[in-house]
C-alpha cells in the first residue's frame, strides 16, 4: 500500500472549491515536487495533507503502517519566530514532542535524535547560537532538523528555500537530496521548477489543470512544457 | 533600617511580602509565553474583566468576591483567546470591548449602588492596588499559595510543550500536539495570575507585572530558558524592591512596583544594547 493515498480530494476554504479535484499516491522513497503558480493551492494541499484543514472533500489515507504523528513538517516561518530567543537546541529537541504524550522532559534517547539530526544538517556547532540571530539558510536547517526529530519517514516541506540565495537554496537541495537517498520519503513545495526536474520522481503541478506524473512523464508534458519553458523564459 | 526592620515584624507586612513574591514569580513565568505569543493585549483586557467582576460582586454583597471573579475572568479568558485565533472576527477590537464594556460597568455599578462613603477613594484601590495588599487576610493568602503552586506546577509540567506551541504552532498541531488545549491551559492560567495580582497592583497595572520582566530578560538572554528564568528572578528583584520602597517612603505600592519594573526594563534595553547583537 501507497505511504499516502489522496483521494478525489477537494481543497478549499469554508467549503468552497478552489481546485479540480486531486489524485495521487506517494509511494515509500519518492520524492514529489508540488509545483503551481502563486495562490493556486500548494500550501493548502500540504496543509489537509497534514489534517491542519478539512478539505472540501475527498480523502487522505494514510498506508504502510504511517501514523499521524511520524510525519516531519517544515512550515513556512511565521512573523512570531523572528523575534524568538531560543537557542537553536531548544527549536530541534521540540521536534520530539511528536512523540512525547504528556512526559514533561526529554529522554536520553530524544537528546541523542536531535544531535544526530543536527548533525546531519551540519548545525552541530551551532547548538548553543540563538535562532533568530541565524542566517535564512541556516534557520532553515534549524527546522528541517526538527522535523526529522519527528519523523524518519516522510517530509513534508512548505517552501524550504524561499528567500535563500543561490549558493544558499544549492546547498539546501543537496542536504534534502542526501535525506532522500538515505530513504526518506520527500514532498516538498517549491516554485523552482527547473529544481522540480532535477531533483523529484514525481512531479504535481496544480493550477487551472491539474497533473500527477512522474518527472519523465512531467517533463514530455504539454502542461510541463509550456511551465519549464515560461519559466526558462522569465528567469 | 530600623523603621523596615519594624515594618518587617508586622504579620500584614509578611503576608503582603508571601503574596507578592508568589504574584511576581507566577506573573513572570507566563509573561515571557504571552509576550512570545503576542497575547499581551489579552492580559490587559482581562484585568478590566476582573475589575468588573469585583464591582459585581461587592454590590451583590458577596463576603468572598473570588468565588465570583476567578470563574468569571477564566471564561472571559477563554473566550478572548478563542476569538484571537479567528481571523474574520477582529479579535482585537472584540477585547477593547469587552475590557472597556467591563471597566465602565464596574464604575457604574460601583457608583450607584456603592454604601461606601469614599467611593473615589474605593475606586482607586480597585485599579491601582494602593493598599489592599496590606489588608490581606489569612484565607486570602492561602488561596494566592494554592493557586501559585498550581500554576507553577502546571508550567513546569507542561514547559517543553508551552515551548512547542508558542514557538511554531503550526508544526505543533501537524505533529498531533494538543494545540488548543494548551492554548486553553494558558488563558486559565493567565487568568489566574491576573485575579491574584490584582490586589498587588491593582487592576489597571497588572499587565506591566506580566509584560516588563519578559521583555527585559529578553533584551538580554537567548534561549526560551534563560530568559524564563531571568525574568522570574528580575521580576521577584523589582516586585520586593517596589513594596520595601513603597513601606519606606509611603507611595502606593502598585505604582511603585511598576515603575520599579519599568527602570530595570531600561537597564537591561541599555546593557543589551551596549552588549551588541540583540535586537531591540
Amino acid at each position: 500500500m501507497a505511504l499516502l493515498t489522496i483521494k478525489e480530494l477537494v481543497l478549499g476554504y469554508e467549503s468552497r472549491a478552489i481546485l479540480k479535484p486531486i489524485d495521487f499516491q506517494v509511494n515509500k522513497g519518492d520524492y514529489l515536487f508540488i509545483v503551481g503558480e502563486n495562490g493556486s493551492g500548494k500550501s493548502t494541499l500540504m496543509r489537509t495533507i497534514l489534517h491542519l484543514q478539512p478539505p472540501v472533500s475527498g480523502q487522505v489515507i494514510m498506508g504502510d503502517g504511517l501514523k499521524a504523528n511520524e510525519i516531519g513538517y517544515l512550515p513556512q516561518q511565521t512573523l512570531v519566530q523572528r523575534d524568538f530567543p531560543a537557542s537553536v537546541t531548544e527549536v530541534v529537541l521540540s521536534g520530539c514532542q511528536a512523540h512525547a504524550g504528556l512526559r514533561p522532559f526529554y529522554t536520553k534517547e530524544d537528546r541523542e535524535k536531535a544531535r544526530r539530526a543536527m548533525e546531519q544538517m551540519h548545525i552541530t556547532e551551532l547548538a548553543k547560537r540563538c535562532y533568530r540571530e541565524l542566517s535564512g539558510g541556516q534557520q532553515q536547517r534549524v527546522l528541517l532538523s526538527r522535523a526529522l526529530c519527528a519523523s524518519g519517514k516522510l517530509l513534508l516541506l512548505d517552501e524550504p528555500v524561499s528567500g535563500l540565495d543561490p549558493k544558499v537554496t544549492g546547498e539546501m537541495y543537496d542536504l534534502i537530496g542526501e535525506l532522500h537517498e538515505k530513504g526518506l520519503t520527500v514532498i516538498m513545495i517549491s516554485h523552482d521548477i527547473s529544481a522540480a526536474v532535477r531533483y523529484a520522481t514525481h512531479i504535481l503541478h496544480i493550477g487551472e489543470q491539474v497533473l500527477f506524473a512522474t518527472n519523465e512523464e512531467y517533463r514530455r508534458s504539454e502542461i510541463g512544457r509550456a511551465f519549464l519553458k515560461e519559466v526558462n523564459y522569465n528567469g | 533600617m530600623d523603621k523596615l526592620w519594624m515594618y518587617l515584624q508586622l504579620p500584614m507586612v509578611q503576608r503582603a511580602l508571601i503574596v507578592s513574591t508568589l504574584i511576581a514569580f507566577c506573573s513572570a513565568l507566563l509573561g515571557v509565553t504571552l509576550v512570545l505569543k503576542r497575547y499581551s493585549y489579552i492580559g490587559d483586557g482581562l484585568s478590566h474583566v476582573a475589575f468588573g467582576a469585583m464591582s459585581v460582586a461587592a454590590v451583590v454583597g458577596l463576603t468572598n468576591e473570588m468565588v465570583l471573579i476567578l470563574p468569571v475572568t477564566v471564561i472571559c479568558a477563554i473566550l478572548l483567546l478563542r476569538t484571537g485565533q479567528n481571523t474574520k472576527i477582529k479579535g482585537d477590537a472584540l477585547i477593547a470591548m469587552v475590557s472597556v464594556g467591563a471597566l465602565a460597568i464596574g464604575y457604574l455599578l460601583m457608583n450607584i449602588f456603592s454604601t461606601s462613603s469614599n467611593l473615589s477613594g474605593d475606586v482607586c484601590t480597585t485599579l491601582f492596588g494602593s493598599t489592599s495588599i496590606l489588608t490581606l487576610s489569612v484565607s486570602e493568602v492561602w488561596l494566592c499559595v494554592i493557586l501559585s503552586v498550581l500554576v507553577f506546577i502546571g508550567f513546569l509540567f507542561f514547559y517543553h510543550k508551552i515551548f512547542c506551541v508558542t514557538f511554531d504552532e503550526s508544526f505543533a498541531r501537524a505533529v498531533g500536539m494538543k494545540v488548543d488545549l494548551y492554548h486553553l491551559m494558558i488563558a486559565v492560567m493567565i487568568a489566574v495570575i491576573i485575579v491574584l495580582a490584582m490586589n498587588l497592583v491593582g487592576s489597571l497595572l497588572i499587565s506591566a507585572l506580566v509584560i516588563f520582566p519578559a521583555l527585559s530578560a529578553m533584551r538580554l538572554f537567548k534561549s526560551f530558558r534563560d530568559v524564563t528564568v531571568f525574568a522570574v528572578i528580575m521580576s521577584l528583584i523589582c516586585t520586593l524592591t517596589g513594596i520595601l520602597v513603597s513601606l519606606l517612603y509611603s507611595t502606593p505600592v502598585g505604582s511603585t512596583i511598576v515603575t520599579v519594573d519599568a527602570a530595570g526594563f531600561l537597564i537591561c534595553f541599555f546593557v543589551g544594547k551596549i552588549r551588541g547583537g540583540v535586537r531591540a
